[in-house]
């Protein structure tokens, strides 16, 4: 069958389960097991009602259940045993994490996540903050936000050969196609570089792709967060003689500081399972590797369930305090 | 806030210029991929993109015609033509007739060649080769000129990628895969995520603020966990890798967003209309397909933007679920991949290809901006 009937299919049966289950689960509810009527009509509507939401919820809460919770404690089991040859496996304990920690990869790929995550989200929300308020103030502002927001749309691996047309390389007696050799070389390099290959600083040039990504999303946020400043603290600072850098970071950032932080730890949990761009640029080498990539070498190339799984909860260790933190965040607003 | 007293600084000029610059910065690199995909691959190979729009020098090798194609004039042999296919394709600045000495004479000039007949190149191409015998031989002979060409551009490297059926690295095929695995892919969740959104805003139940809490938990569940789990999954209950594993798993991975997204915005929702509905003996089932869901048209619209982006971009669900080892079932993203690898150089391929799987996402962005721009302001956790 060809892939875009069963395409097609799939969306009819899907759609068509969904709405049915939906409809025929609220019928059965009302008209089968709970009748508003008879004797105990009362009871059978409280009771309907008691059940029905679980109705609502219940595809929803199987599929998170299912492909979000299940996983993460599959993992970590995963990450404690070891598979045997010939199937099956056992228990190990630790044994998969000391493995871990005593590969050069590893530390590699963490110690080049704790620069992308010093890096990224810093200069992503710092550049989207100058965007918001540069932009904020000029006529044709809407469209400049529009084309730094931009690469929002474009992939991982799209931004990653758009990149590393930017970084290419040529011999040096012949002309430059990559803007960032010219520019070198124009402003008095001697020679070009390979610029993805020298150690430390490449990963930088990689970090520059994320940022580049993602500076238009902070600048959306941080945006509608500065229209939402009382205008008149603004006024007030303006009476008082404040100068325009003045407004900005001692009236406005204050102001706007809960929705940076947002922005920046939006921006960190991104960076934390940045995968494609490093896959696709370096796939690691030349001491690029980070966490994700590390975990999917792991797992798909070294077939090393043990210890890709010990490195996938490394990443979930990494995230569990924003996730604590917005889970709090949540809760309190709710109140 | 332009017409507060002092704050039209005068650093509106500078504020022009930087806000320039940074769009520059940010358009530049997409660019200079969408420059070279209309250009042949040797004009991507000897000048930098940025100078697609200029004219550019080239040294070329022509031939003049064939010598059966003399006249007699007098007393002398002419060949007469033009050294280009299409006249005036170049203007030719210099030229030569020994490649030791390419540019020995001005256009215009007249060249004794080595067999004693003589040659004029005008700026255009036009020649006149005279030899006082007859010219012998069965081609022409060579002329070396330099020219400058004028800004070319091609579509040549889009028939190729997207419309030669012989090339099996071209993105037809993916395309069409990418579309198969995002459409079902968007739909599904957002129906499964509106309903469980409706409980979650309007319905009472014991335990309704530990499940949003637990939604909130799981946004942000990095799905590199999910992998190997579900992988081995989708193996023991016969799905394997394929479609239907894709797009249950876009399905999972996209419904916590989903759920927070729709929850946010019919909260928000008059509790009026709901409660009038009730009161007129409306069911749940009712309220939710005859007002929920036409008013939480924008919502739904944001996520459907989000959703279809992210499967469309998405290359780790696609390596891990989807593509087996025949390969037949290959996305875009992942093409292209395959390409940085083996066509490194190739950058009339790559960038027509990238550019290929680009475009879609851009046209929905410029296109549905606005909902796009709504659903990440209600999105990010405040």
């Amino acid at each position: 069958m060809h892939p875009a009937f069963q395409g097609l299919l799939t969306i009819i049966i899907g759609v068509g389960g969904c709405v049915g289950y939906y409809y025929f689960s609220n019928q059965f509810l009302d008209k089968v097991l709970f009748p508003a009527k008879g004797a105990n009509i009362g009871r059978n509507i409280n009771r309907a009602n008691m059940i029905r939401p679980w109705l609502f919820l219940f595809p929803a809460l199987l599929a998170l259940g299912l492909y979000l919770g299940y996983p993460v404690f599959e993992t970590l089991r995963l990450s404690l045993t070891e598979r045997l040859p010939g199937g099956g496996s056992q228990f190990v304990g630790l044994d998969n994490y000391s493995q871990m920690l005593g590969e050069p990869k590893f530390w590699e790929a963490l110690q080049n996540n704790f620069f992308w995550l010093l890096v990224v989200p810093a200069m992503s929300t710092a550049f989207g903050l100058l965007a918001a308020q540069l932009t904020d103030r000029i006529s044709w502002g809407n469209i400049a936000k529009s084309l730094i927001f931009m690469p929002m749309a474009i992939s991982f691996v799209g931004a990653a050969v758009i990149w590393k047309l930017v970084y290419d390389t040529r011999p040096i007696d012949q002309e430059q196609i990559g803007v960032l050799n010219a520019l070198y070389l124009w402003f008095g390099g001697t020679e070009p570089h390979t610029w993805l290959t020298i150690p430390f600083w490449n990963s930088f040039f990689l970090m520059a792709v994320l940022i580049w990504i993602q500076t238009g999303f902070a600048m959306v946020i941080l945006s509608a967060a500065l229209r939402g400043i009382p205008e008149e603290t603004i006024e007030a600072a303006i009476l008082d003689g404040a100068n325009p850098f003045q407004i900005f970071f001692k009236i406005k950032v204050p102001q706007i500081m809960g929705t940076i932080v947002v922005v920046w730890t939006t921006i960190t949990i991104v960076v934390l399972k940045v995968f494609d761009i490093v896959f696709a640029m370096t796939n690691g080498q030349w001491e690029t590797q980070v966490l994700a990539n590390y975990m999917y070498d792991k797992l798909f190339r070294a077939n090393d369930w043990g210890v890709g799984s010990a490195s996938a909860m490394v990443i979930m260790l990494l995230v569990t305090p924003i996730l604590i933190w917005n889970v709090y965040n949540a809760r309190k607003e709710m109140r | 806030m332009d017409n507060i007293a002092g704050t039209k600084s005068s650093l509106t000029w500078a504020v022009h210029i930087s806000v320039a610059l940074l769009v520059a910065l940010w358009v530049f690199p997409t660019l200079g991929l969408l420059v070279s995909s209309f250009r042949t691959s040797d004009q991507i190979a000897t000048s930098g993109w940025w100078k697609a729009g200029f004219p550019s020098e080239q040294n070329l090798t022509l031939r003049t015609g064939d010598p059966d194609t003399q006249v007699q004039d007098g007393d002398v042999f002419v060949v007469e033509g033009n050294l280009f296919a299409e006249p005036g394709a170049a203007e030719i600045s210099v030229f030569g007739v020994t490649s030791q000495d390419i540019n020995a004479y001005n256009a215009g000039d007249t060249a004794e060649l080595r067999n004693g007949s003589k040659v004029t190149v005008q700026t255009n191409g036009d020649y006149r080769l005279e030899s006082a015998e007859e010219i012998t031989g069965s081609r022409g002979s060579r002329i070396f000129v330099t020219a400058q060409t004028p800004p070319e551009f091609t579509l040549r490297n889009y028939q190729n990628v997207l419309f030669d059926p012989s090339n099996r690295e071209g993105m037809a095929k993916a395309f069409f895969n990418t579309l198969t695995v995002t459409i079902p892919a968007t739909i599904i969740p957002i129906l499964v995520a509106a309903f469980a959104a409706y409980a979650l805003a309007w319905m009472d139940f014991p335990g309704r603020a530990l499940l949003i809490a637990v939604v909130v938990g799981l946004l942000v569940v990095p799905l590199q966990l999910a992998l190997i789990p579900l992988l081995k999954l989708h193996n023991e209950i016969g799905i394997g890798k394929g479609y239907l594993g894709a797009w249950l798993a876009h399905t999972g991975f996209g419904l916590p967003l989903a759920i927070y997204l729709l929850r946010n915005y019919m909260v928000g929702l008059p509790r009026d209309i709901i409660e009038n509905a009730k009161v007129d003996g409306a069911t749940d089932f009712q309220i939710f397909v005859k007002i929920i869901l036409p008013l939480s048209f924008p919502a739904l619209a944001s996520f459907a933007i989000f959703q279809f982006l992210w499967t469309w971009n998405d290359l780790l669900v696609a390596l891990v679920f989807l593509i087996d080892s025949t390969g037949e079932t290959t996305v875009m993203t992942k093409q292209i991949v395959e390409l940085l690898g083996t066509r490194g150089g190739n950058w009339e391929i790559l960038a027509t290809s990238a550019f290929v799987s680009i475009a879609v996402p851009l046209l929905v962005f410029f296109a549905m901006q606005k909902y796009l721009v709504r659903g990440l302001l209600a999105g990010s956790v405040k």
